[in-house]
Order: C-alpha cells, then structure tokens, then sequence
C-alpha cells in the first residue's frame, strides 16, 4: 500500500529529536489546513471509487465472499451447460429446501469459527435433539411445540456444556467435542430406543417446516419487496446520519445500485420460487435466522465481543470482555443451531432415526461455513457464509446427481473445493499480514 | 510543571519469593512531563511498571497520586485513578478496524445497537486532535504498519482521559519514520498536559522526548537525571553501573572535558 503510506518527510530521517518537532511542526500545520490529507484513503465519490476500493480490498487479502460467488456462478453455469434441467424451477426449489437443515447447524460452526475453534459434535448434537424430539411428542404426545422448545434447549445445554469444558476447565474445544461427537451419538442411540425410527407426522408442526410450502405468490414477491425496501431504508438512512455527523457516507447513487443488485436477486428468486411451489417455509425460516444473527454478530456488542476473541484473546481480557462468559456463549448458540437443523432435517425426511446425524453431515456443515468464506483462523466471516456455502456444496451433490454421477466422486470434488476453499483462506490472511507490513 | 506530582511513588520494594526486585524505589512524575524509565535487563522496570497499572502490588511503600496516599490493587483501581497502560504486546485485534479496537469493551449504543456513526465520530475526532494519520478508520488493523499500530493502541488509551500513560517500549521494533510518528504522539501527550512514563532501551528516543530520566539498576533507583544537561554516556554508565555515585560522575565529566 505505498499511496497509502505516511509521509516521507526528509528531516524524519535525520537525528530524533530534530525530526520529531519538526514533523511535529508539520503535522500541527497540516491540522490547520482543512484540504483533504492525501495519504488518507480517501474513496472517491460514486462507481469509479467503489472499483478502486475494490481492488484495493483484493490486494490487500480482503476477500470477504467474493471467491465463493465465482465458484457458485462457475458451479452452476457448468451444470446448467450439461442439464438443463439443474436450473429449473423445481430443481432450484428444491436445491432452496434441501440446504436449510444442514446450513442451520453450518450457522452455529460459523459462530465456533469466528472464535477461531471447532466444533465437531454438531452433527451428534443435531440427531439427539431431533430424537428428543421425536420421542417426546411422538412417543409421549406432548405438545409439539414445547417438544420443540425442549429439543432445542437440549442443543443449548449440551453446547454450554462444551463451552464450560472448554473456557473455565482449557479442554481444547477439538477434543471436548470429539467426546461430544460420540457420547451425544450415544445417547440419541439410547433415547430413541428399541424403536430405532420414530416417524413424524407430515401435517405436525415439525413436518410442515419443509412441506409447507406458500403457494400464494405474493408471499415470496412480497418477502423480496420486505428485504429490499428495509435494505434501501436502513442504507439510506444511515448515509443520512453520516452526513450529518460529518463522516464519509455512502453516496445515494451507490445506495441505488446496491439495492437494485439486491432487488435483482431478490425478486429473480421470488419469481423462480413462484414457477414451482412458492416460497418454501423452510428457506424463509432460514433466511430470517440469518438476517437475525447476522444482526446480532455485525450490530451489537455481544458479536463485537466474539469478533474480538477470534482477533485477540488477549487483547479482548483487556479490554474488560468477560472472555469465559462469551465463549460459553457461543458453544451453546452452536448447540442450539445444531438442534434446529437436526429438527429441520427430521421435518425433511419425517423421521428421527439412528442414522440422525452421522455420515457427512457434520464434514458438510463446516464445509460449507469455511467455503461460504468464514476464516478457519478466527475472527473473520459472516453468516452468510453458511448460505453461500450450502449453495455451493448442494449444487454440487445436485447437479452430480443429476447427471447420474456416482457419490464416490462427488465426495471427492465437494473435498476439492473445501481444500481450495481453505486453501484461498491461507493465502488471503498471509496476504493480509504482508500488507500490513507494507 | 505543577509543584504536585501527579505520580509519586516512595519507597517501593517488591519481592518474589527469594528474589527482591524491588528496593526502596522512588520516582516522581509531573502532570506535563515525561519521564522515561530505564535500566538494563532485570533492572526492574517491568515490575515497577506492573506495580504503577495494579498488575502486582508493591509489597512496601507509598502511592501518592496528586499529593494522595492511595492503594492501588488492581488493573482497575489504576484505570479509575486516569493511569492508561499501552503494553508492548499492543492489545489489538487484528481483524477489528481502528474504530472498533478504539472502542473495545467500551461500545457506544444507541437503543441498545452499536452506534457505528458515533463512534466513527468520535475516533476521527480523537485522532485529529491527536494529529494521527491513518489511511482509514474503516480497514482492519491488520492492515496497518507498526507505526500506524503503535498510534491506535496510543490513542485507544486516551479515550478514557488518563492523566498518566505508561508506554512500554513503543518504540522498539519500529523503523525510523515509524519511530518519528510515535515520538511526534508522545510530544503531543505531553503538550496536552499529560504525565508520561516512558519505558525505552533506546537512548536516542530517551533523549528526543523526555525530559527526565530515571535509571533503576538491579532494583535501586540509581539516579535521576535532566535530559537536557545530562550527556547519553553518563545515562549509560547509570545504566551498566559503571558509575556508582555522585562523586565518580563529577570525576568522570571533568576528566572528559579536559582537552
């Protein structure tokens, strides 16, 4: 970043003392002139600045989501190209269902990631909730809705147990999970019982999260209108304090443009939901999780704090975080995202059984945090990641099969593309530093 | 200079187990001043820094702050008394942009949301007055150069109007322009009436900013010396012990400065 960097005066270079007051001279004098500092990262106003802070950003190892986006884009112009069929209505839609469950738990890894620890129970934790579940409202006839509750609790509980394991006894979280990933297994093996299968009823609470689908189409246009209005609202209204509070705000052409993007996508969805069944209930349940947390870590102090920790532990305990309390915290948020997947993918297949759980849906889960763009390092990502990241591995395991392509290998390409995910993760960081540097 | 220090230590010993760190140290720090600390390795200056924040309590002596016999304990007596800490670690995290790490552990809300927009305020407002120079207050401070890192963590410690800043060696590891920058700051405290203890091994930095020098050889206070009228090889031989006392000083500079 050499434009970047401060000024070279030729006197700093020169004996301390005479340097130190004589920028010092300078620099009173620069603070008395208004005119605008050069060396300061100055965005220029409109499109022009936003390509340049743009490439500065990838210069500079602040990728954000923008590989996954190409992959994505790439991902499905590659099956398109061999099926139609993979970007049809049905297909999408049903891409949109499928994906919910495990992104749920991908959520909570997301949170687990941004300390900068892993969590390897998710999988376990989501089959024991949905066996909860299953046995105390199928089993027991409770209501459904406090079995729910209690299913999720159960993912709250066990994760703040992880957590405690970990902060207040230094367990490292690999291995406090890793116990976690076979006893949970253990004990949803022993809840569910002799039965081995519990099967849900398609019309229950649970059954209809993913076979409910609203066929009005004003619910999905509407959902579209609802996302971008509130999104120019809160953009424009926050360029509009900005600017009365004298900091650099957004212009309202780039506001313009953003939220045209969004619409675009926005309503592009709605209405290829709308050519199949509507909008799903299970992918608007998804979608408000995520604008919900999304809030939560980018808005209040409590994800201020998470960010921190995955920054600099240490750094944080100075600050006055209460480090043990946050990182209970986000265990048992871990927890209770790995319960509603499990619930959702027991509402998928309107079954709880001893299958819940295992295979690859906890590889998948992170898979997808780490290649929707979450640093594997601590202290970087978004929950969008776990969207973005679902999307990409599902149409992979779609469209593989789609063209009748054995399990063998899609399993090594979706391995492939988490290798290069992390891989880009690697570089991006080492990039980040080495221009910190500059 | 006020006739009160703002900082008055008296008298302070420290132990650890069979080792005495400490001995009956004074120092004396004037609202306005800095006073850089020095000494060799294991002179002591750590210990006495940790005493200063509340980090480890002096086993014996007087905490006077601005005329006042106070106890200090812990990390937070030290903070409600205006004593700020930059450690030489920095304490920033890397991912967090200048005004989050600004603001850490001190968020401003609004309706129970962070208030981005304020607290960007607030940060340019504090790095102007500052006359800190960083690219931006948005881009992560892992993007930052040292210089531009050591004036965060700098400015991070006034936000909570200190009336002592304790800087552990901010220079050490800097180049020679980044070195300037954090000078140009430590000028700017002062000239804002702050007392500044500085803790530095490098003599050059010692004589462009400070204005006293208190030397601690082997747990002792041995000397305090004006920087203006005190030559950086008698600071030195202060510091190795190459001189003990009044008398070997006076003998050393008039040998020297015969011709």
């Amino acid at each position: 970043m050499s434009e970047t960097k401060l000024s070279k005066n030729p006197e700093n270079s020169g004996d301390p003392r005479a340097a130190a007051t004589a920028s010092g001279n300078g620099a009173a004098a620069q603070a008395a002139t208004p005119a605008v500092d050069p060396r300061l990262l100055v965005r220029e106003e409109g499109l022009a600045g936003y390509w340049t802070d743009f490439k500065r950003k990838m210069r500079t190892g602040e990728l954000g989501s923008v590989p996954v986006v190409v992959g994505l884009i790439l991902i499905w112009a590659i099956f398109q190209f061999q099926d139609s069929a993979f970007l049809s209505a049905e297909n999408l839609s049903n891409l949109s269902v499928y994906i919910v469950g495990t992104g749920l738990i991908s959520v909570g890894i997301v949170f687990v990631l941004l300390l900068g620890e892993i969590d390897l129970s998710v999988g376990s934790v989501s089959g024991l909730a949905s066996a909860v579940f299953a046995v105390l409202a199928v089993n027991n006839g409770m209501n459904e809705w406090l079995a729910v509750v209690l299913a999720l609790l159960t993912g709250a509980a066990v994760g703040a147990f992880h957590g405690y394991f970990f902060a207040r006894i230094g367990v490292p979280a690999f291995v406090v999970t890793l116990a976690g990933l076979l006893a949970w297994n253990g004990l949803m093996l022993k809840v569910l019982g002799t039965d081995g299968t519990i099967n849900l009823d398609r019309e229950g609470l649970v059954g209809t999260l993913s076979n409910h689908y609203f066929t009005d189409i004003a619910v999905a246009y509407g959902t579209a209108a609802v996302a971008v209005g509130v999104f120019f609202a809160v953009q424009f209204a926050g360029a509009r304090r900005r600017a009365a509070a004298g900091i650099p705000a957004r212009p309202l052409s780039e506001i313009i443009v953003r939220t045209a993007v969004l619409a675009l996508l926005a309503f592009g969805a709605a209405h290829m939901l709308n050519q199949y069944r509507g909008m799903p209930l299970a992918l608007l349940i998804f979608l408000v999780v995520l604008v919900a947390l999304d809030f939560v870590l980018k808005r209040t102090s409590y994800g201020r704090k998470v960010f921190a920790l995955g920054g600099n532990t240490e750094a944080a305990r100075r600050a006055g975080i209460n480090v043990e309390l946050v990182r209970i915290s986000v265990f048992s948020v871990a927890g209770t995202m790995a319960a509603f997947g499990g619930l959702m993918i027991a509402s998928r297949i309107l079954a709880a059984n001893q299958g819940a759980g295992s295979g690859n849906l906890l590889m998948e889960a992170i898979a997808a945090a780490v290649i929707g763009g979450t640093s594997l390092f601590g202290g970087r990502g978004s929950v969008w990641s776990a969207l973005l990241g679902m999307l990409v591995i599902g149409s992979i395991a779609n469209g593989m099969a789609l063209l009748g392509i054995a399990a063998a290998i899609q399993y090594m390409i979706t391995g492939a593309v988490l290798l290069a995910a992390v891989v880009i993760d690697s570089v991006s960081r080492r990039t980040q530093r080495s221009a910190g540097r500059s | 200079m006020s006739a009160t220090p703002v900082l008055a230590l008296r008298g302070i010993s420290k132990r650890f187990g069979a080792v005495q760190a400490l001995t009956d140290v004074d120092l004396e720090v004037h609202a306005g001043e800095v006073v850089a600390l020095v000494g060799d390795n294991g002179a002591g200056k750590s210990t006495l820094v940790k005493t200063i924040a509340g980090v480890g309590p002096a086993d014996e002596g007087v905490f006077e702050w601005q005329g006042r016999a106070v106890e200090v304990n812990r990390p937070h007596d030290a903070q409600e008394l205006g004593i700020a800490t930059v450690y030489q670690d920095l304490a920033l995290c890397d991912n967090l942009d200048v005004v989050g790490n600004l603001f850490l552990g001190r968020e401003i809300l609004r309706s129970g949301v962070l208030d981005e927009i304020e607290m960007e305020r607030r940060a340019r407002e504090l790095l102007d007055t500052l006359s800190i120079r960083i690219p931006s207050v948005r881009i992560p401070v892992a993007s930052l150069s040292g210089g531009q890192r050591q004036v965060v963590a700098i400015a991070r410690s006034m936000l909570g109007e200190p009336r002592l800043v304790i800087l552990d060696e901010p220079t050490a590891a800097l180049g020679v322009e980044q070195t300037a920058q954090v000078l140009d700051l430590v000028e700017r405290l002062r000239e804002r009436g702050l007392a500044v203890i500085l803790i530095s091994h490098n003599m050059a930095d010692v004589k462009a900013v400070a204005d006293k020098v208190a030397v601690l050889r082997l747990g002792r206070n041995n000397g305090v010396f004006d920087v203006a009228s005190t030559s950086q090889e008698e600071i030195i031989s202060a510091i190795t012990g190459a001189t003990e006392n009044a008398v070997t000083r006076r003998k050393a500079r008039t040998a020297g400065s015969r011709p």
